[in-house]
């Protein structure tokens, strides 16, 4: 038997990519959040409701990613802001590369705040750097209090935590505060909002804390 | 569920690694799975077997050496396992924590079988 040692990681090629990337975001002084989260946490409407707050104030470009359909871009370009769809095509998750060649279809002149918006899914795309600056993951009132220690790797390797439909507390089987201290328990060093995109309640805390981040 | 992609970078990390005449003696991949490398060791397996079927790494099978989730508090400096994937330490409270393993993959090991001259 004949041994070669190899000592690969098996997603380098997705890591190279990524930090290009990086350095193309860097460049160009740009900050980048890759926004997670299950399906249907409203991951586009607190995208909506951070495009609307800015109001061209601070000029936002985004990069949707869906299994199917262009729905999402289509809800962004409302906004008068530029927007690229990804169709994964059965994909479960948004990778370096997808990124990159979207990025070409981008114009970034004088863009200070690029957001992606990952395919819904709380398990994959924790694994996949696309060279952004921080994961937000995004876990909504309706889909329980548990989530964080059910998918713990989503939330260990995000900055911030959005918890969002708080309007919706007294209607679901939701603790608050059972949610927070999950997620804190399997990363203590998240910064936690609580919104609501019907209310808008706690979406400018949101969108301050983000434009603080904005490199001048 | 990426294994199959996983699955395909595995096995082009095989064909860089290998000479092209020597893949069909490939009997050993080894890896490090980490807990939260967020692979399903039984999942891989199959896409593996799947993607090598009628190809020159058909002989090929995975080995997987799976990589406890461990983290060191820099409070108390001491470090702990712990397959929940909480970050805080379990002793002092601390919530200065390093990660120190659990989230490998990575392709360590190849076995190939002597090349015996002479036989087909």
């Amino acid at each position: 038997m004949t041994i070669v040692t190899v000592e690969r990681k098996v997603l380098e090629k997705n890591d190279e990519i990524a930090r290009r990337n990086r350095a193309l975001f860097s460049s160009k002084n740009l900050f980048v959040i890759n926004l997670v989260s299950s399906p249907g946490s409203g991951k586009t409407s607190i995208l909506e409701r951070t495009l609307e707050f800015f109001n061209r104030r601070v000029p936002v470009a985004v990069i949707e990613g869906d299994v199917q359909t262009d729905f999402d871009a289509q809800r962004i370009a409302r906004y008068q802001t530029p927007v690229v769809q990804i169709v994964t095509n059965g994909g479960c998750h948004l990778d370096a590369k997808l990124v990159e060649d979207a990025l070409g279809s981008l114009n970034l002149e004088g863009i200070r705040l690029l957001i992606i918006e990952n395919v819904g899914n709380l398990v994959c795309p924790s694994n996949y750097d696309l060279g952004e600056a921080m994961k937000v993951v995004v876990a909504s009132t309706t889909e329980g209090d548990d989530k964080p220690l059910k998918y713990p790797a989503m939330f260990q390797h995000a900055s911030v935590l959005i918890v969002n439909k708080i309007d919706l507390l007294p209607y679901v089987n939701c603790n608050l505060e059972a949610l927070k201290a999950n997620a804190l328990k399997i990363n203590p060093a998240l910064r936690v909002f609580e919104t609501s995109c019907t209310t808008r309640s706690g979406i400018a805390a949101w969108c301050s804390w983000l434009e603080s981040n904005l490199k001048p | 569920m990426h294994e199959l992609s996983i699955a395909q970078n595995i096995l082009e990390i095989v064909r860089q690694s290998v000479p092209e005449d020597e893949l069909e003696d490939v009997r050993v991949i080894r890896l490090k799975v980490g807990t939260f490398s967020g692979v399903v060791a039984e999942s891989l397996d199959f896409c593996v077997s799947a993607v090598v079927a009628g190809t020159s790494l058909s002989g090929a099978k995975l080995a997987i050496d799976h990589v406890p989730f461990r983290i060191r508090c820099q409070t108390c400096e001491r470090e702990f396992t712990n397959d929940l994937g909480y970050v805080a330490c379990p002793e002092c409270g601390g919530v200065e924590t390093t990660v120190v393993s659990g989230r490998e993959l990575q392709v360590t090991e190849i076995e190939l079988d002597d090349h015996q001259q002479g036989t087909p």
